[in-house]
């Protein structure tokens, strides 16, 4: 099992481990759509949003730069931002010599790329820290509650059972490729790329046909273990004072984020 | 190491992280998406009862898994599967959006890969439209040889990247988030070459399910799954992302300047971040205002249509809802 590479969670019992999910996905999504109502160029908005996540993460007993280092993962993406340095109206900041193109970057694309930056870092922070704080099946347990559409909820938990065991039945079918594929030094082993392809289709084939029978015995299995539709959870779930208080004071920080920004427009 | 080798940059995917997408637009394809998602449920309910969850499940599971396996292509990058047409093909345009959706949900919630707000986005562009792209034509090819249908899974295939990566590269530029010039003939030359390798692992996928389980992919079932109505939603998107692409990464200023002549492009920079800022201060400058109402306006619009398309398609295929199910 490589439950590691699935599960982000870090067990631990802090505060914010303790928190009721549902209080805790409803402030993710929130800080979320708050960072991205907060108007290009305002880094006060950023910088307050930046505390909130560092706050939660010292709260949370992780390292504090647990999720710093992990948002780095949004970094590719940006390269689909950067065009827009050099795209915006506004005063030019000189220009960039690349072979026979002048790129000439503007201050408000400047802005306007920083600001798109900053955004996404910090939302994927508190994602970050939503799922190093909350087990999986919590989590599922708080879409349930928040009324999420319960097929697809059912649907999602089944998925999170079956992903162990399926990635470990590829592992077997990528390993048994391995084997079978020797090759002198410096030489690729195996067909030309077609073939390749080809057999890495006809493994997919393969794992797909071994899902679906494997799926029904597992379902079965269940069945018989007393599988009634629900994915317990030895966490109560009862939204107790400590939870009103942190969605209490996480919503109105998030609100004093808002009005700041809006005021610091006017100056 | 699996999630290192799938999830790592070198890997371009279309997961549009959280940041990317102003407001606006990414709660228009939420509801998109919601809209199909709830139809989906209901149309597999009714066909499958309690089984649906843990058979969709697998299916999901399975979709994440075969994303595991790659093929070495050269200088150390490899091809890998996003696998909504095959999930697609293999399952029908509904069960398809609902794995999906779980997939990519589940990606997102597990790996950051692709953020929460943006979500709706993300499902439209790699679930929903590759699903109705990929049985659309596969439908098409129904009744015909197997070589027909393989070379239906083919295009299929490749055109579902296509189609994402055209879709992701026009919600960025809309946000303001990207330039068109640069961007579009960028991210629809990298997928042209992912959808190869997408396109050949699926050719090979169904191929291998051909031979070894023909009953899964008797024309009965691609009947059952859908009616002929599918063959026109198919090849409609294809038409679009075929005429759409080549003349966007040719010459993107056509687009812009019709974007502009309808007066979206001015609006779309602008209005979003201001939106509300003008919107919760007394003095409400009047372009904001109109962008208000005519984004509501829109948004309305783009709901009955979908409203519309769906109650057509459900009327289309309502003879497979009495079907037994076969399994």
């Amino acid at each position: 099992m490589q439950t590691s590479t699935f599960d982000r969670y870090q067990s631990g019992d802090s505060p914010i481990h303790h928190l009721d999910p549902r209080v805790k996905v409803i402030i993710t999504v929130l800080f979320i759509l708050s960072n991205a109502l907060i108007p290009d160029g305002v880094w006060l908005g950023f910088f307050l949003a930046l505390m909130l996540v560092l706050v939660i993460t010292g709260w949370a007993g992780l390292t504090w730069s647990f999720a710093l280092k992990r948002s780095l993962i949004v970094l590719p993406f940006t390269l689909a931002a950067v065009t827009i340095i050099f795209s915006m109206p506004g005063s030019p900041l000189g220009i960039i010599q690349i072979g026979p193109w002048a790129l000439i970057p503007t201050d408000t694309g400047l802005i306007r790329f920083i600001s798109i930056m900053f955004r996404s870092l910090l939302s994927v922070q508190m994602a970050i820290l939503l799922t190093a704080t909350t087990p999986f099946p919590d989590l599922i347990h708080a879409f349930r509650h928040l009324r999420l559409p319960q097929p697809l909820v059912a649907t999602l938990s089944f998925m999170y059972r079956y992903l162990f065991v399926l990635s470990d039945e590829t592992t077997r079918l990528l390993r048994a490729r391995r084997a079978r594929s020797a090759s002198l030094p410096g030489k690729q082993s195996g067909g030309p790329l077609l073939w390749r392809a080809g057999v890495a289709g006809n493994m997919v084939g393969q794992l797909f046909l071994r899902s679906l029978e494997r799926g029904d015995r597992v379902y079965q299995a269940m069945l018989a273990r007393g599988y009634t539709g629900h994915l317990y959870t030895l966490n109560p779930h009862i939204m107790q004072r400590q939870d009103w208080l942190f969605a209490g004071l996480a919503s109105a920080y998030l609100l004093f984020i808002q009005v700041v920004c809006r005021i610091a427009l006017f100056y | 190491m699996i999630s290192a080798s799938i999830f790592s940059p070198l890997n371009p995917q279309l997961h549009i992280p959280d940041g990317f997408l102003n407001t606006v637009v990414a709660l228009v394809f939420w509801l998109l998406t919601i809209v199909f998602v709830s139809i989906a449920t209901r149309r597999l309910q009714a066909d499958y009862d309690e089984r649906l969850t843990p058979l969709m499940g697998i299916l999901a599971a399975f979709i994440f898994a075969s994303q595991m396996i790659n093929f070495p292509v050269a200088g150390g990058t490899s091809g890998h599967l996003l696998g909504g047409a095959l999930a697609a093909v293999v399952l029908g345009p509904w069960a398809a959006i609902l794995v999906m959706t779980a997939v990519i949900a589940a990606q997102a919630i597990l790996f950051q890969d692709g953020g929460l707000l943006v979500m709706g986005a993300n499902i439209f562009n790699m679930g929903i439209l590759t699903a109705l792209i990929g049985f659309g034509l596969y439908r098409s090819a129904a009744g015909r040889s197997r070589r027909t249908k393989l070379i239906a899974v083919t295009a299929a295939a490749w055109l579902s990247v296509m189609a994402g990566a055209l879709s992701t590269s026009l919600q960025l530029w809309i946000s303001g988030t990207t330039t068109l010039k640069i961007v579009m003939p960028t991210m629809l030359g990298i997928h042209a070459l992912i959808g190869i390798g997408e396109a050949l692992i699926t050719v090979g996928a169904i191929a291998f399910i051909m031979q070894t389980r023909p009953d899964l992919l008797s024309d009965e079932k691609i009947t059952a799954k859908g009616g002929r109505l599918w063959i026109v939603v198919g090849g409609v998107i294809t038409l679009l992302v075929v005429l759409l692409a080549p003349f966007a990464s040719v010459s993107p200023d056509g687009l812009e300047r019709v974007a502009e002549d309808l007066g979206f492009l001015n609006t779309s920079i602008d209005a979003p971040y201001q939106l509300l800022p003008d919107y919760s201060i007394p003095f409400l400058g009047e372009t904001t205002l109109s962008t208000v109402v005519a984004g509501a306006i829109g948004i309305l619009a783009v709901a009955g249509l979908v409203l519309l398309l769906a109650r057509t398609l459900r009327k289309a295929s309502l003879p497979t809802k009495h079907r037994q199910p076969t399994e």
